[in-house]
């Protein structure tokens, strides 16, 4: 707990940091403060954001002026008992997904480039992508995007160097070590090598977005004939959460 | 009890305070640019500071009144004329059922609001109705449109415009904004971001001496700001981390982006600093071309001012719902 730094974000929020690295253990304690301040319904917080290495707070301001007169003063303080407190509370459980994808080269458009320049077959990019369970570890960019990871390294890669106009809701990407899911069509730079059938985002329902950060996910492999036949029989019926 | 679009402008839409509680799923707050005329204009109205008006840039909408409404325009001045007769800002107005409002000149500013007392009867989505473009939801979901037609939920009893006699300016309500509404000839107060330190000594004095430019790629999402070419003493590869409304990110290439009111929820760029929320009106209010520059603030300013500014709106709302009782509204 020693690296925690405590900074403002503008005068209504602040992100307390815990590294900058991609690493599930400093991923951890970002959601053991998340999950510790979620449980308590204070009236202080009006977004919680984790990311990566951050969790940031936004408050609202006169509210904790009219019990302080330094706001950020009071957040912090208040930020630094919780990162006392939260190290007593249960170990972190996470849900568990299970998305389909379809590999099928009119979905994964930059299977055969990825494949030439990192050496690799399309059917082991497969296996590798479909072999780790990834965590959320934020959503982001668009309404539930799902930043995953981490992908193996004899799949990683850089950002498209142009990014496509319009790159099709459903569409599993890969940046980096991230891989990740557009939940509508939006331009876009990650390298695409499948597509879900499943429904990320759906404006009229309760729960717009699929995701949480946090979600555990594994993905596995379906053929052409079962995502036309998922997209018939109802995606947003599926539900892909195994525990 | 409705207002027409009878001709459309190029970014108007639904606007209120913003949505708040699902930056975790990655849905951004949105709502209106300039929050502080938004408000005004609520209370001019005898509205909820929050509630929801119509935000419009130039070319505006053209508008048409159905019924009778009590309105009030602020923001930016975009010579408001109600069939054919100038009508001043932030002055509430009594319309006539079947009047036409129309916007014939960008004078000043950048982002006008219509506040209709009642407020604007759209769909919320997820506790808000802020039109939130990419989700397709919130207020029309979309930019306004011609034939678009926006309910109301007051309309008064009158035959005749009127122009009602109390009048406020931003000046009396922030005191940053000079006797010039949305004047951006004062520096706009900064506090520094946590990549300040990446800059070189050079940039960080550069920042906070030259003037910038508001770009051409401006819009809700962000104002590019250009000017003298920042350079990194530290280039670390960051993180993607949550922003905010009136972040102020470094790009690769050297130009800065202020984020504004439809910023994404995280950014992975170099945060150089926040511009205040009491100076953020003035900051949006700035159109392509505009001057501005920074000045150093601390948090405690920040808040300070901050609430100040909250202060005086509440106490111009109070001064108008006395008003209207006074005048039997």
């Amino acid at each position: 707990m020693k690296e925690v730094s405590i900074f403002p974000v503008g005068e209504q929020a602040l992100s307390i940091c815990f590294g900058n690295k991609p690493d599930k253990e400093i991923n951890d304690q970002v959601f053991s403060l998340y999950n510790h301040l979620r449980r308590q319904a204070d009236p202080f917080w009006k977004d919680l954001i984790p990311a990566y290495c951050t969790l940031t707070v936004v408050y609202d301001l006169k509210l904790v002026r009219s019990h302080s007169a330094c706001a950020f003063t009071y957040v912090k303080n208040s930020m630094e008992q919780a990162l006392e407190k939260c190290i007593d509370d249960e170990g972190l459980t996470f849900r568990k997904l299970l998305i389909p994808v379809c590999y099928e080269s009119a979905f994964g458009l930059d299977l055969p480039a990825l494949a030439k320049s990192n050496r690799i077959s399309v059917d082991e990019i497969i296996e590798r992508h479909t072999a780790p369970t990834y965590r959320v570890y934020m959503l982001g960019f668009l309404p539930g995007f799902p930043y995953m990871g981490m992908v193996p390294d004899a799949i990683a890669a850089p950002r498209l160097a142009t990014p496509r106009r319009t790159v099709s809701a459903g569409s599993v990407g890969i940046a980096g070590n991230q891989t990740g899911i557009y939940p509508m069509d939006s331009p876009g730079g990650w390298n695409i090598i499948g597509r879900t059938p499943v429904k990320l985002f759906d404006v009229h329902a309760k729960q717009p977005v699929l995701f949480q950060p946090g979600d555990e996910v594994t993905f596995y492999p379906i053929t052409q004939e079962a995502f036309d036949a998922f997209d018939a029989f109802d995606a947003r019926s599926f539900n892909p959460i195994s525990a | 009890m409705s207002i027409e679009v009878i001709k459309a402008g190029i970014a108007d839409s639904v606007q209120d305070g913003g949505r708040y509680g699902y930056q975790h799923l990655g849905i951004n707050p949105t709502g209106a640019m300039d929050l502080l005329a938004m408000k005004m204009a609520n209370a001019l109205a005898g509205n909820a500071l929050n509630e929801a008006v119509v935000e419009m840039s130039f070319p505006a909408a053209s508008l048409y009144f159905h019924k009778a409404a009590f309105i009030a325009l602020a923001g930016a001045d975009f010579s408001p004329r109600l069939n054919g007769a100038h009508v001043p800002l932030y002055q509430p107005i009594g319309v006539a059922a079947g009047s036409e409002l129309k916007f014939s000149k960008a004078l000043q500013g950048a982002w006008c609001y219509l506040a209709v007392r009642g407020g604007v009867d759209v769909r919320e989505w997820l506790g808000s109705t802020s039109t939130h473009v990419k989700a397709g939801a919130g207020g029309l979901g979309r930019f306004l449109k011609r034939g678009d037609i926006l309910p109301i939920r007051y309309s008064p009893g009158l035959s005749d415009t009127i122009i009602y006699p109390w009048r406020t300016s931003p000046w009396l309500v922030s005191p940053q904004a000079t006797k010039e509404p949305s004047s951006l000839h004062a520096a706009l107060h900064i506090i520094p971001g946590n990549e300040f330190s990446w800059l070189n000594r050079k940039s960080q004095k550069d920042f906070l001496k030259q003037p910038f430019a508001i770009g051409a790629h401006s819009d809700r999402m962000g104002y590019r700001l250009t000017g003298p070419a920042l350079k990194q003493q530290i280039k670390e590869e960051l993180l993607s981390t949550a922003v905010s409304f009136g972040t102020i990110q470094l790009l690769p290439n050297g130009e800065l982006i202020a984020l504004m009111a439809d910023h994404q929820t995280t950014g992975g760029y170099p945060r150089i600093a926040h511009v205040i929320s009491a100076d953020r009106s003035r900051l949006v209010q700035g159109r392509p071309g505009d001057k501005i520059s920074f000045t150093l603030t601390d948090i405690q300013e920040a808040e300070d001012l901050a609430i100040d500014q909250e202060r005086s709106l509440r106490q111009l709302q109070w001064a108008c719902t006395f008003k209207l009782r006074e005048t039997g509204l």
